[in-house]
């Protein structure tokens, strides 16, 4: 029976989805939402996927990445070369800067992902830097100067990539595989013990995460008009890296929750850059004090093995209160 | 049905094993009695997998299991319970002992191996929906022995299971260990508690800094005056 709810609530969450995207797509035609109101749903969607995915490979397999920046930087240039460079269609686009940068994440998983904890931290963060001056030094995609990319993110395609990095991110957790990435995040030795091939799994989640990071990197480089490595700096990684840990580690909906508020923060305050900066800091500091689990803690993942959709609901409001 | 032939393994340059040779035969305890460092749970982790070591056969049903990965020795019917538990603490009750049958396709014989399993220790079908986390140390061991049986293993490796018990559980989780046993399940127990051990074991191996320096049965190892005064506060 509880597998017929969760069903349910699948497909409601799926038409809700459809309608809430129908009617933004309404409205952007209508023009009653003015470019600005458009720009910051873009860039929410974005960091959704972003977060979505480093969620999978801090979150669920408890791998502490910190070069997230690096692969969206592979996905935006790999995907500005096949439309700007080679003049083909978004879609291909799309997939060449997701695949781009899940290659991107096996070359630099498999010999990383040895390393554990601060040390994979470490490693993950001088990848991303090298990723940033490589296209600083190449000048088929401008160096410093950065590379002119036509706008060609639409809100279907921003939307459709949202719901499909979830659904995708969502059905691996539920699965075996989740399982077993789960397990090595609780406890890499007995997972090992258990006959779980722990090096497979990282490497798998780490690859997937880089796929929609890449995706969402595609997305980015058509919606600003232009790319350049300073884009793709640590500090974006750490933006990322603030979604995740802010929503509770573990828990989809916390990342999810995390990415919308804090990029609604960030864009109310571009006017005064210096500030956007002591406002986070601040948010993670009064957040490691009084809720050091994130938003959500782990709570969603649990309820939705159970498929208790009550529990879920209940959690989710709580954490709103701690927000208000 | 398990056969060591003079295992050598390092620690980067430290060797933690030294010429280590046992044989264990079907539907045996044999247990590994040592002093804390002496190589014990090296042992358990090389036979497992879980360390690769430098030289060396083991042999288990006459296949060379030595260096080949965790996962492929847990599908030959080689399970571990790892020193300290070590349950995963934010799954249920019920999940960890899924992972257990990981490497398992039988649905139904996974099904049976639950209910052995809830069987052997009730405590854990009354906390299945339970997190791991929040049980107490004895249901944790409890857990951690469940969770290696679903993996149906011939070979059960134990590493400390009384380790910060209460004595009353400790008796317990013996009791538990011959029961398993009686079911057809061949055991590795290693123990620093060697008067436990001894009373359940059929055969035991004494090992000090990396060489095993004694062997034969319980009685005969009870009886010795050198492990009564180091191993069993025997004067």
């Amino acid at each position: 029976m509880s597998i017929v709810k969760q069903a349910k609530g699948f497909w409601a969450s799926i038409v809700l989805a459809i309608v809430f995207s129908v009617v933004v797509q309404l409205l952007i035609n209508g023009g009653q939402l003015n470019a600005f109101y458009v720009n910051t749903l873009f860039l929410i969607g974005i960091n959704i996927i972003l977060a979505v995915s480093l969620h999978l490979i801090i979150g669920i397999t408890g791998q502490f990445s910190i070069g997230h920046a690096g692969f969206l930087a592979v996905g935006a240039y790999a995907s500005a070369i096949i439309t700007m460079k080679l003049q083909l269609p978004f879609g291909l686009a799309l997939l060449v800067g997701g695949l781009a940068a899940a290659v991107a994440g096996l070359i630099i998983g498999i010999p990383s992902l040895r390393l554990k904890g601060d040390y994979l931290a470490i490693a993950t963060l001088g990848f991303g830097e090298i990723v940033r001056i490589i296209f600083l030094n190449i000048n088929y995609v401008g160096g410093a100067s950065g590379m002119q990319v036509s706008h060609l993110t639409t809100w279907p395609w921003l939307i459709g990539c949202v719901i499909f990095s979830i659904l995708v991110i969502v059905n691996f957790t539920n699965s075996t595989h989740g399982r077993a990435c789960i397990s090595i995040r609780e406890n890499e030795i007995a997972a090992d013990a258990m006959g779980i091939n722990t090096t497979y799994y990282k490497v798998t989640a780490f690859a997937i995460g880089a796929f929609f990071a890449g995706i969402a990197g595609t997305l980015y480089a058509h919606n600003f008009y232009i790319i350049q490595p300073t884009n793709f700096g640590f500090l974006k990684s750490f933006d990322i890296l603030i979604f995740v840990v802010l929503g509770g580690l573990g828990s989809m909906s916390g990342a999810v929750i995390a990415a919308i508020l804090l990029t609604i923060i960030s864009t109310y305050l571009q006017d005064y850059p210096e500030t956007r900066m002591i406002i986070y800091s601040l948010v993670l500091i009064v957040m490691m004090l009084y809720r050091p689990q994130g938003l959500m803690g782990t709570k969603e993942i649990t309820s939705l093995f159970k498929g208790r959709k009550s529990v879920k609901g209940g959690v989710q409001d709580e954490s709103k209160h701690t927000v208000a | 049905m398990l056969n060591i032939q003079n295992l050598n393994v390092y620690y980067g340059n430290i060797q933690a094993l030294k010429g280590v040779s046992l044989e264990i035969n079907e539907g045996e305890i044999v247990t590994l009695i040592g002093a804390n460092g002496a190589g014990k749970s090296t042992l358990l982790k090389t036979i497992s997998g879980l360390i690769k070591p430098k030289d060396g056969e083991i042999l288990f049903e006459g296949q060379n299991i030595a260096g080949k990965v965790a996962q492929s020795i847990v599908k030959k019917g080689v399970s571990q319970v790892p020193e300290g538990r070590r349950v995963f603490a934010n799954m249920t009750v019920e999940e960890n002992l899924e992972l257990g049958a990981f490497l398992r396709k039988d649905t139904k014989g996974i099904r049976e191996d639950f209910e052995k399993v809830y069987n052997l220790f009730p405590r854990l079908q009354e906390r299945r929906k339970q997190q791991a986390g929040t049980l107490s140390g004895g249901e944790q061991q409890m857990l951690a022995m469940g969770r290696a049986l679903m993996a149906r293993p011939r070979l059960l490796l134990l590493d400390e299971p009384s380790m910060g018990l209460a004595p009353l559980l400790v008796k317990t989780i013996f009791r538990i260990i011959q029961e398993i046993n009686d079911t057809g399940t061949t055991i590795l127990l290693v123990e620093q508690n060697a008067n436990m051990a001894l009373s359940v074991a059929d055969r035991a191996y004494v090992i000090e800094t990396g060489r095993i320096v004694l062997d034969g049965t319980s009685d005969e190892l009870n009886q010795s005056d050198q492990i009564r005064t180091a191993y069993l506060g025997g004067h």
